[in-house]
């Protein structure tokens, strides 16, 4: 049986006034069908420009420069604008990190999500309508009626997520792209909010690319840990794995970074930031900040390699070290 | 099919009625300005049962009467009665005012929208065509086009439309890079919106609150244009009762000391302009939301 989703050495470039950016540098990433994948690592690593690209919506001055992204097999490059748009919103759907800016400022929200019943299910008006509500209860939105006449600044933020959810998960999509969906909310709600993507991800199958920079929301929702440096997979991992057993040094330093309150251990900041862009250097992109480096890693790309099962690294340095740390 | 929502809202967050009236009342100017417009509208809409004479009746009797109880503002080298041709003017100048003035919107933000969504070349070529034609003087242009196409009252409103598509198409083109940018625009994409949907529906109605202060500010620019227009004889041809005609006609008597007939005529005009640019300046500090509580 094929993947829900197989990206293939994708690779997508920015062309700036300074010359051209690799936002993200030949990854590789698979989604299982009903698997909660999350996306993680620091702002400026490619994670959003990897879920515009699976939605064929990179505009300029980005461009696909080479890979393929196949969905249900078929790779989404081959399908005509027609096609991809009914794969938009119906097949792959996105939840956005700032709700409140993602909802139409003049459209009441009750609208925006009744078309898209019309849209792609050919619903007629009142049916769309009962439906809308339907998702609004399911979204736990009390009184939907009056809520969805209502605008998207006349709504807190929590609840506009929930209406972003509700309209992610209308057509029932097989993928949802949640791009960092509880940044903007305190964290009872952000919980709340996670929660309810879980249930709601469990209940209709779908499966969920979870972009984050928070390790917590993580460790609480995924099946599967994909982690990106400045436009690389460093290292892919189910979540257990990972927070017990982390593999590549950058992977290692976000974990410590979490702080703790059960254990008298500081929180350690990783030292740099992420690396420009424009004219990488041949070899790791984290070297710079790397406690591991050695001469070899700034010469070449260190490949993906699967040291147990299901969990990938790219780094020279965990094969050497391999049985000592 | 899908339809427009079917009152589109005016601003991206409806003002309660109260706030509403609290500002209308911060800007008495303004709403005096409209009050002033909606009274003139009224009249030139009933101008039959308004107007105490027929506008064309001539009465060489009464020829170049001044201002009396009998005829309010006096009456003309042929004795028809001032008042009402001033009555029946404001029907064709505000409608054709407004006519050009909303084709011109129509155009304008259609275009507009288009350009701005669509960038790259498309957007440079119609640029540079915008100011191509913005680079013109305007009232030369409204000349030019009349002239060549004949002064009929159609022509006279399709040139001033020309002459005002290029500023409401500049205007939205500029929204529409802002707008597009949003990340409700975005949101409209990743759910697999046509672009035409993304366009008209999801955010040109964002772009409206400057269209709206713009078109009001334009519709008293349009009448003066009209005016001018048919002053120097290229509008509105006579016996036709118009503000600018009629200026011209009173212009010629100025030697002659009857100084009703260019005073009252170019008084509708002012009044009516200014009208249009108070209430044009009034939506203005209304809808901006830079602007809002302060003052």
């Amino acid at each position: 049986m094929t993947e829900l989703l197989e990206i293939q050495d994708l690779t997508v470039q920015f062309e700036s006034d300074a010359g051209e950016i690799e936002a993200v540098d030949h990854i590789n990433l698979t989604i299982r069908r009903g698997e909660v994948v999350g996306l993680v690592g620091e702002s400026g690593s490619g994670k959003s420009v990897t879920s515009f690209a699976i939605l064929r919506l990179i505009r300029r001055p980005g461009r696909v420069k080479s890979g393929t992204i196949k969905f249900n097999g078929v790779d989404l490059a081959s399908l005509s604008e027609e096609d991809m748009r009914q794969v938009r919103g119906a097949k792959i759907a996105m939840i956005s990190q700032s709700p409140r800016t993602a909802l139409n400022p003049v459209i009441p929200v009750g609208r925006q999500i009744s078309r898209l019943f019309k849209l792609h299910a050919g619903l007629s008006a009142p049916e769309a309508e009962k439906r809308m509500l339907e998702m609004l209860s399911l979204v736990r939105i009390p009184d939907p009626e009056k809520r969805a006449r209502q605008y998207a600044h006349q709504l807190s933020g929590g609840m506009c997520q929930r209406v972003m959810i509700a309209m992610a998960l209308a057509t029932s999509p097989q993928l949802l792209l949640a791009d960092e969906p509880t940044t903007g909310l305190d964290v009872s709600i952000a919980a709340k909010i996670l929660d309810l993507l879980r249930e709601l991800g469990a209940r209709t199958g779908a499966a969920i690319l979870f972009i984050t920079h928070d390790l917590g929301v993580v460790a609480e929702i995924c099946d599967r840990v994909v982690v990106m440096h400045a436009g690389q997979v460093v290292e892919s991992a189910p979540v257990r794995t990972l927070f017990n057993n982390p593999a590549h040094p950058y992977t290692r330093a976000l974990v410590r970074s979490i702080p703790r309150i059960d254990r008298d251990v500081s929180m350690e900041p990783i030292p740099g930031s992420v690396p420009s862009l424009l004219n990488p250097a041949p070899g790791c992109r984290y070297v710079e900040r790397c406690d591991w480096a050695s001469e070899r890693c700034r010469l070449s790309r260190p490949p993906l390699a699967e040291v147990a099962a299901d969990h990938l690294v790219a780094c020279y340095g965990y094969e050497e070290r391999r049985g000592t740390c | 099919m899908p339809t427009l929502p079917s009152s589109p809202p005016v601003t991206p967050r409806p003002i309660p009625p109260s706030l509403v009236w609290r500002r209308v009342r911060r800007n008495p100017l303004s709403f005096t300005a409209l009050c002033v417009i909606v009274t003139i509208a009224l009249i030139a809409l009933f101008a039959p049962l308004v107007a105490p004479y027929p506008p064309d009746a001539t009465d060489a009797g009464s020829a170049l009467q001044s201002v009396s109880w009998q005829h309010l503002l006096g009456t003309d080298l042929y004795g028809r009665d001032q008042l009402s041709r001033i009555i029946y003017a404001a029907r064709v100048d505000l409608s054709v005012a407004f006519a050009a003035t909303a084709a011109a919107v129509a155009i304008g933000a259609l275009l507009g929208a288009i350009v701005g969504y669509r960038g790259g070349w498309v957007d440079n070529v119609a640029m540079r065509a915008v100011d191509a034609v913005m680079a013109f003087p305007a009232f030369v242009l409204a000349m030019g086009i009349t002239a060549a196409m004949g002064n009929s009252t159609g022509n006279v409103a399709i040139a001033i439309s020309i002459t005002q598509i290029p500023a409401y198409l500049r205007l939205i083109r500029g929204e529409m890079l802002r707008v597009r940018e949003m990340e409700y625009a975005d949101a409209a994409r990743t759910v697999g919106n046509p672009a035409w949907r993304i366009v008209l529906i999801h955010l040109l109605p964002n772009c409206l609150p400057p269209l709206i202060v713009q078109a009001t500010l334009a519709m008293g620019f349009a009448l003066l244009t009209m005016a001018s227009l048919s002053f120097i004889g290229l509008g509105i041809q006579p016996p036709q009762s118009e503000w600018g005609v009629m200026t011209a006609e009173g212009a010629s008597q100025i030697v002659t000391g009857e100084w009703w007939l260019f005073l009252f005529p170019g008084l509708a005009i002012m009044i009516t302009v200014l009208a249009f640019n108070l209430v044009g300046d009034g939506l203005r500090d209304f809808l901006d939301p830079r602007m809002r509580g302060i003052r």
